[in-house]
């Protein structure tokens, strides 16, 4: 017995699958069937052809027996079309587009707001830190439709907003912030500044403060010291942060649809109504791997930054 | 105990000098925290070209007495003045000092050059200017080849270097020092030292360094503060402090030393005679300040100054000498410490120089010793 177990841990440990291997192996293997596996039958049924059945598309791989032949061959059926119909209606280039500027503008916001919340909670007494980003994690603890829905309350015409303009004599009648691009803009803001407060706190709290100590004896003054020393140094804090909110923002699709107008047009919501709508599985795959590629340059961008930050930490 | 002096003793002493104004003047400084009194009635005079060193333990407010002079930290009472100029309300800035931090505090965004530079940078100093000043403050620190280097690809002593380079570049008549050498090992922080004082001479800057070291204050200092509890206990040159201690903290504080409780027998002039059971004989010590009959004293004697003998030494008049047993001996090399118990149970604390190869040596464990000192050898306590 003590052999065989001898020999599987020293037969593992030559393949370099022992110890660390299994603890490694474990969660990898998890993540090949559930993302890894689901993936590529995405990106398969984006190769294939709408029918009506059930599923609704084609299969790629046919297995064709000629009877009278006395022959058979195995047909592998790649449909781009798929592909070529993203690139040539302009629904899908302006649902790109859009979506990759409502997420731009969605991350400006929530950098603009979230910077100087973060640095404010850097800075707090270190007892008054923790109670800080407990307020700011609260909202996770409730339903995130339901903070949506409690956003169109406050949106709509006749809302809290439109009546606190109208009280304070701004405005006269009713405004209507609700189903537009700003209210879209207010809720996915108000959804993502986490993502970008957590990433930001934990770079700027970790500074040094004698840094800006030793800047302000050499002769800088505090603004100064803050685009000196502060801004650079919590560059990989705004990296992480704006990669955090843009991504998922791209491919957002409850708040748009719940907040957004009718011609508030995003990847999401066209992925939305091709699989559920038109039932055209393939071409809603082709959105979802194009959406992929689209994601994957600023994933690439942000493990770059990470590297070169790994090589440069101290 | 302590290394060579590296100061020439042809040092000018301008604290000697009544005409003499002095460059910063710290007025009845308190810093209060809370209820915490970090620094309690503070007044110093420190005058141009010293080396300067605020000696305390940890806690002492030496630190805090450091930040206040360079601005970040506010005095809650009391006044300081650098070149005449009242700092109160004058943000670090604007003042004509430059710190070089404990940890360095290198901006690591910044190559060693872009760091030194960052001091000119902020006063508008032409680049080309700036290119050769950096370049030159990096020759004096023997860093010229590390300019584009970034501080976490340096060494310790390197960064160290940096850190003096930036603070000096702005060519600042006071330069505050927090533990500069803390962070290096020994070797490196004895050669260091050298060159700090070799610079500070060159450059003709005042420097107030804040250690914890004693030996690294009475290697390098003019003078010396010593704090307790945020309060000064002596103020003096290295000598002063050692030999002439006006306090048990002092005493003790600064190299080893033994103290023995006793009573004054009889003052004549500047010489006092102690009786002290501890010692098991009557204490003869000149120079000392007079203190009535039957005061309670101490009487502190450095452990180099008393000398072992194993023949009993009948000469004199049974003063200054007394009889143990060496009960410790540790080898150190160029000398050695002895531990020797008195009848009274007091262990005294010797160190002699190895004059003769330790094979050879004539006093060993258990043997029964006398001990002498000269009149001049202890130091009267009344405090």
């Amino acid at each position: 017995m003590r052999a065989v177990v001898s020999l599987l841990v020293s037969g593992l440990s030559r393949i370099g699958l022992w110890g660390r291997g299994v603890v490694v192996a474990v969660p990898y293997l998890w993540l090949m069937l559930f993302f890894l596996v689901p993936f590529l039958i995405v990106f398969g049924i984006s190769f294939s052809e709408s029918i009506i059945a059930q599923p609704p598309y084609s299969s790629l791989v046919e297995w064709l027996t000629d009877e009278d032949a006395g022959t058979s061959k195995l047909q592998i059926l790649l449909n781009i079309s798929n592909y070529f119909r993203l690139g040539g209606d302009d629904l899908y280039i302006l649902a790109y587009l859009n979506s990759l500027k409502i997420a731009a503008v969605t991350t400006l916001f929530c950098l603009l707001i979230g910077y100087p919340m973060a640095y404010a909670i850097a800075k707090a007494d270190p007892a008054r830190r923790g109670p800080l980003m407990m307020l700011v994690i609260l909202p996770f603890w409730t339903s995130f439709l339901i903070r949506i829905y409690a956003w169109i309350g406050i949106l709509k015409g006749n809302g809290v907003i439109s009546n606190l303009l109208e009280w304070a004599g701004i405005t006269s009648g009713p405004v209507e912030i609700l189903y537009s691009d700003w209210a879209v803009y207010i809720g996915m803001t108000y959804c993502y500044l986490p993502f970008m407060v957590l990433p930001l706190y934990s770079t700027l709290e970790k500074m040094d403060p004698s840094l800006l100590e030793a800047a302000a004896d050499l002769g800088s003054r505090p603004f100064k010291s803050f685009l000196q020393i502060t801004l650079p140094l919590s560059l990989p804090g705004i990296v992480a942060g704006s990669l955090l909110v843009f991504i998922p923002a791209v491919g957002e699709f409850v708040t748009p649809e719940l907040l957004g107008g009718p011609d508030t047009l995003m990847i999401g919501r066209v992925l939305w109504n091709e699989f559920f709508a038109n039932r055209d599985w393939p071409v809603a795959s082709a959105v979802a791997i194009a959406l992929l590629l689209v994601l994957v340059v600023p994933i690439m961008i942000f493990q770059h930054v990470q590297g070169k930050q790994a090589e440069a930490g101290r | 105990m302590a290394g060579q002096p590296i100061r020439k003793p042809t040092r000018l002493e301008p604290w000697q000098d009544a005409g003499q104004t002095p460059y910063v003047r710290i007025e009845k400084v308190t810093k209060t925290f809370g209820d915490f009194v970090a620094v309690d009635e503070v007044s110093l005079s420190i005058y141009r070209n010293e080396f300067f060193a605020l000696l305390g333990g940890s806690g002492s407010g030496k630190t805090t007495l450091l930040r206040m002079l360079a601005g970040f930290e506010q005095p809650t009472e009391g006044k300081i003045f650098i070149d005449g100029v009242d700092m109160a309300g004058i943000p670090p800035y604007e003042r004509p000092v430059n710190m070089m931090f404990q940890s360095y505090a290198l901006f690591p965004h910044m190559t060693v050059e872009q760091n030194v530079a960052f001091g000119l940078k902020q006063d508008g100093v032409a680049k080309a200017e700036i290119r050769d000043r950096v370049a030159e403050m990096l020759g004096m620190v023997q860093l010229s080849a590390f300019g584009k280097r970034r501080p976490h690809q340096l060494s310790g002593g390197q960064r160290q270097r940096v850190a003096l380079a930036r603070s000096l570049v702005k060519r600042p008549k006071l330069l505050l020092l927090d533990e500069p050498l803390g962070a290096l090992d020994k070797k490196l922080r004895e050669r260091t030292q050298f060159e700090l004082v070799n610079i500070q001479e060159k450059l003709g800057v005042t420097f107030i360094v804040v250690t914890h070291d004693q030996e690294e204050a009475m290697t390098m200092s003019s003078r010396i503060a010593v704090m307790n509890h945020g309060v000064i206990a002596q103020v003096g040159t290295p000598t002063e402090i050692y030999e002439y201690p006006h306090t048990r903290f002092v005493a003790e504080f600064i190299g080893s030393i033994n103290m023995f409780d006793g009573r004054v027998v009889s003052t004549d002039g500047d010489q006092v005679v102690v009786a002290s059971e501890e010692a098991g004989c009557e204490l003869l010590i000149a120079h000392a300040t007079p203190a009535p009959a039957g005061s309670p004293v101490s009487v502190a004697i450095r452990p180099e100054k008393i000398a072992l003998s194993k023949d009993p030494v009948a000469e004199g008049d049974g003063r200054n000498r007394t009889t143990g047993i060496v009960r410790e001996i540790a080898y150190l090399g160029d000398v050695s410490i002895y531990l020797v118990q008195l009848p009274t149970g007091k262990t005294v604390r010797v160190t002699a120089p190895n004059v003769t190869r330790r094979t050879e040596m004539p006093i060993t464990w258990e043997d029964e010793v006398t001990l002498t000192w000269r009149p001049f050898a202890g130091v009267v306590l009344t405090q």
